[in-house]
């Protein structure tokens, strides 16, 4: 047991760390940030100054390795343009991200799997191929499409909700729909997929032949069974959460690290850049750890081998 | 006459790990065997599940490394295995497995299968080889029309028959066949048998035949190696081992096959654990189950010693050893 | 009594008919609308050229957000006068382009990786596993802002940038496939007729696995026409004067509430292809693998 858990946290750390040096090499790779900053009519000696003024001169491994003390010491750099720490900048909108990310999440999982499951249980009726059809439409139309349409329709046409900004509860709502919108229908489709994988094993037969009642049979048999898998894609789901945010909050004009990194990878600020893209594998590797670690809890069959 | 192969003291272990969190535990599949095979002739090798017989016959084609000992083909070692040497030397011996839907190619028809030796030796033009694929064909007994059928669409004895077809298709003067019928019907195998032994007749094929099937062994080998956790117990001409099997393990064996018409008397029955060959035990492996076993077959391995004429076996009963109290 | 010679004196049907009909009964609507869908974006797309009424950049002056159905320019113009049919077949052509080529290009390397990682096993196949693990790790989307960042948009980086994407999805399958493959017996029994271990790969492995791996590309296909959509319409993608689906999105924003046709239209194209491409590869992957009820 305590291997397991050994391994799988020995592997984030290594998906860490790969991607820290990613970051430091695509930095570096990408030609010279000082010219890139300062234009191409900037006097030489300025670009000289400017690049010792944020150490880039020296050899490239001693860079590397004052970039990993400086990440881990929570140093990412100041920003180009605010002139700010990039951390601070960054920090200051994480709670707005997670305003949006977190209710899009529960809405998923609340409204996205009793519809795929209710779905996978009433088969060939209305309400599976309304299901299907949702789900459906929710991958195939883009974020930026459905948010669009929506600020189109309640914003502009009917005039109810407001559409950029983050003064009033209310304006968040759009945002969280649209986030969640695409995700309600994976996860609807992949529950149904999934119910319908585990009703047709043979030992659901067997237990409502047994004479278990039709409901036990679902909630003590079929949906424990059926959860395993679910379990993993919401696992997968959350790094598409925070990629929806980003185009989310730009046309929402949504004051998160979503928006932050568009404004920043448009600027060329690579110090925001560089620390938005370590937080968040910071917090994809985490989850995926979580998952990992829960799946083997979930499934008793790992759980039995691990027990040795 | 020179031996067509020869292996000498081949040794193969394995790295068995027991537990997920186990050590490795080495396994002894094949304990210092050596035998040689002459051209145009059969042997034939019995034993049970774990004997080790199927990784012998990996050994003499070269396809499984060996820890030590060595096969030497026609007074050549055995290039290293995937080697082009190796590759090229495809073309003179062969392998027919067990399972014949798993040894094919379920997109490819069995007339592109069988001429796919050809193909990769590069033996004769196109036309050449497509009248090559008819007469193998004709010779292992398949009709010209299912040249287009996919194995799948063949029964288990057409399947094996179109596998022999392929392994024949270079000429090979040695061909292993690792339980060529025991997939099959009773009745088939009966068919596959004799087609096997007219095709090497034909042919002057010398042919390993690994089987657990005693009386399948009895009907094609000229000589008989039975072999019991990796080693060999006992070797000889196939009519005097049935006849008169000397080695306990042997007597075993042979008293189990059915003959027709007679009720089956006199058969030894063993006790003990079947043979597992990560359990080893000491002394000569077959002691615990021995109804000869004395002292000195618990202490010391038995060496394969001429016993008569042409005839040789590991036991310390027949070689006199056992006169040791125990 | 001869041979049973019950002549059908019924007329035959012509062999198109015969050939349509059992489309009908093999293919569902749905799939068959998607197919049409698909073949008729492609042949725009091949066409672009031909079909343009105007340059994408030509600018009419006069007509500035002209409604779909003004006199020459049935999808309107947008609010440089520029005809919107022009640029949305444009479009098409360049989002599929992209799509296309990196498609290719994921799946050709995918593939080769997962067949090494399955030959060469050890080290290879660890170092395998632990990029697409990493690459599974991150959401593409940081990934590609990050890239896009640091390197500029150029169009050859943005296709090479796309081709990067879902390749450990083919990796695993290719690997998976070609270890049972050996495992399996008729690539260890095609070595021991003596094959060399490419012709192993590609007469025998690879025709097997194909189908898995062509399905999987149809659903790879609508995601990377997403991203790319997604990259464009923030302004990472596709840059102007090229023009992209999702950069034509972007554009038509600003105009939401005065001209939404100039955003409706590729908006419109984006989801119905993606829709066809999901439908087609769904019913692919039902025909090919029977286990699925």
């Amino acid at each position: 047991m305590v291997r397991f858990v050994l391994t799988r946290l020995l592997r984030a750390l290594i998906t860490i760390a790969a991607v820290v040096t990613f970051a430091f090499i695509v930095l570096r790779m990408s030609g010279d940030p000082a010219q890139v900053m300062l234009g191409p009519d900037v006097p030489q000696e300025a670009v000289e100054a400017f690049r010792h003024a944020w150490g880039l001169d020296r050899p490239l491994w001693i860079q590397y390795l004052a970039y990993v003390k400086s990440i881990f010491t929570g140093d990412f750099g100041v920003s180009m343009r605010d002139k700010a720490p990039a951390i601070d900048l960054v920090l200051e909108r994480v709670p707005a991200t997670l305003q949006l990310t977190i209710p899009a999440l529960i809405l998923k999982l609340l409204i996205g799997v009793p519809a795929g499951v209710y779905a996978a249980l009433h088969r060939q009726s209305f309400a599976d191929r309304g299901v299907i059809l949702m789900a459906i439409l929710g991958f195939t139309i883009p974020s930026f499409v459905m948010g669009l349409i929506l600020m189109l329709v309640f914003s502009v046409m009917l005039g109810v909700l407001p559409s950029g900004g983050q003064d009033t509860w209310m304006h968040g709502i759009l945002p969280t729909i649209t986030m969640s919108i695409g995700g309600i229908g994976i996860l609807a489709r992949f529950s149904r997929s999934a119910m319908i994988e585990v009703m047709g094993q043979p030992f659901i037969r067997t237990a409502s032949a047994k004479g278990v009642k039709w409901h036990d049979v679902v909630w003590g048999h079929a949906l424990p069974n059926a959860a395993i898998p679910i379990v993993t894609i919401v696992g997968f789901m959350v790094g598409s959460l925070i990629a929806g945010a980003v185009v989310v909050e730009s046309i929402f004009s949504w004051p998160g690290i979503g928006r932050l990194l568009v404004v920043s990878v448009t600027n060329r600020d690579l110090a925001v850049v560089q620390c938005i893209l370590l937080i968040i594998a910071a917090a994809m590797v985490v989850s995926n750890l979580i998952v990992d670690l829960l799946y083997g809890w979930l499934d008793p069959r790992l759980r039995a081998r691990l027990a040795h | 006459m020179k031996p067509l192969i020869e292996a000498r003291n081949l040794v193969r272990i394995y790295e068995m790990r027991k537990k997920l969190f186990g050590d490795a535990l080495p396994v002894r599949a094949v304990d210092g065997v050596s035998l040689s095979v002459l051209p145009g002739e059969t042997l034939g090798i019995v034993g049970e599940s774990g004997s080790g017989k199927s990784t012998l016959g990996r050994m003499l084609l070269g396809i499984d490394p060996a820890q030590a000992g060595d096969v030497l083909f026609e007074g050549r070692p055995m290039p290293t295995p995937h080697s082009a040497e190796w590759r090229a030397l495809r073309a003179r011996m062969q392998l027919v497995y067990q399972d014949p839907l798993a040894a094919l190619d379920r997109r490819l028809t069995i007339a592109a299968q069988i001429g796919e030796p050809l193909e990769i030796h590069r033996i004769g033009s196109r036309e050449d080889r497509a009248a090559r694929v008819r007469e193998l064909m004709a010779a292992v007994g398949l009709r010209l029309d299912q040249a287009g059928r996919y194995p799948h669409e063949l029964s288990g004895g057409q399947r094996q028959r179109a596998v022999i077809a392929r392994a024949l298709a270079a000429g090979p003067s040695l061909l292993v066949c690792d339980e060529p019928v025991s997939a099959l019907d009773v009745s088939i195998q009966a068919q596959v048998v004799n087609m096997l032994r007219d095709l090497q007749e034909k042919n002057d094929i010398a042919m390993v035949f690994i089987s657990h099937d005693l009386k399948v062994v009895r009907n094609i080998a000229d000589r008989v190696a039975v072999m019991y956790l990796g080693k060999l117990v006992e070797e000889g001409s196939s009519d005097t081992i049935f006849r008169t099997p000397h080695h306990p393990y042997t007597q075993a064996l042979v008293s189990s096959v059915p003959v027709p018409g007679k009720r089956l008397q006199g058969r030894v029955i063993l006790q003990g654990e079947p043979p597992n060959p990560a359990a080893r035990p000491s002394g000569c492996a077959f002691h615990p189950r021995c109804p000869l076993a004395s002292g000195i077959c618990r202490t010391k391995t038995p060496e394969l010693r001429r016993i008569e004429a042409g005839r040789t076996a590991a036991c310390h009963a027949l070689t006199g050893d056992g006169a040791m109290a125990a | 009594m001869s041979s049973a010679d019950l002549t059908d004196t019924r007329p035959t049907p012509h062999p198109a008919f015969a050939f349509v009909a059992r489309l009908r009964r093999q293919v569902p609507l749905s799939v068959g609308l998607g197919v049409l869908w698909l073949a008729a974006m492609v042949l725009v797309a091949a066409s672009a050229d031909l079909l343009r009424p105007y340059g994408i950049t030509v600018m009419d002056l006069t007509s500035r957000l002209a409604p779909p159905g003004s006199p020459g320019h049935w999808l309107g113009t947008d609010e440089l006068g520029r005809d919107v049919l022009s640029r949305l077949i444009q479009s098409i052509r360049v989002s599929l382009v992209i799509a296309f080529g990196a498609t290719i290009i994921s799946a050709v390397f995918g593939t080769a990786l997962g067949f090494a990682a399955a030959q060469f096993r050890g080290v290879v196949e660890h170092l395998v596993l632990v990029l697409a693990d990493f690459q599974a790790a991150l959401p593409f989307l940081i990934m590609s802002l990050a890239v896009l960042a640091f390197f500029g948009s150029s169009m050859t980086l943005l296709v090479c940038l796309m081709g990067f994407y879902g390749w450990e999805r083919y990796a695993r399958i290719a690997r998976g496939l070609a270890i049972s493959a050996s495992a399996q017996g008729y690539a260890a029994s095609v070595v021991q007729l003596g094959a060399t271990p490419a012709r192993v790969y590609f007469r025998h492995i690879l025709p097997n696995v194909a189908s898995t791996l062509i399905v999987s590309m149809t659903l790879t296909f609508p995601e990377i026409i997403l991203m790319e959509s997604g990259l464009s319409f923030l302004g990472l993608g596709v840059q102007p004067p090229e023009t992209s689906l999702g950069n034509m999105v972007g554009f038509g924003r600003e105009y939401l509430t005065t001209a939404p046709w100039i955003m409706l239209a590729p908006a419109a194209v984006i989801m119905l292809t993606t829709l066809s491409i999901s439908l087609v590869g769904d019913w692919l992957r039902d025909k090919l693998d029977p286990t699925i009820r």
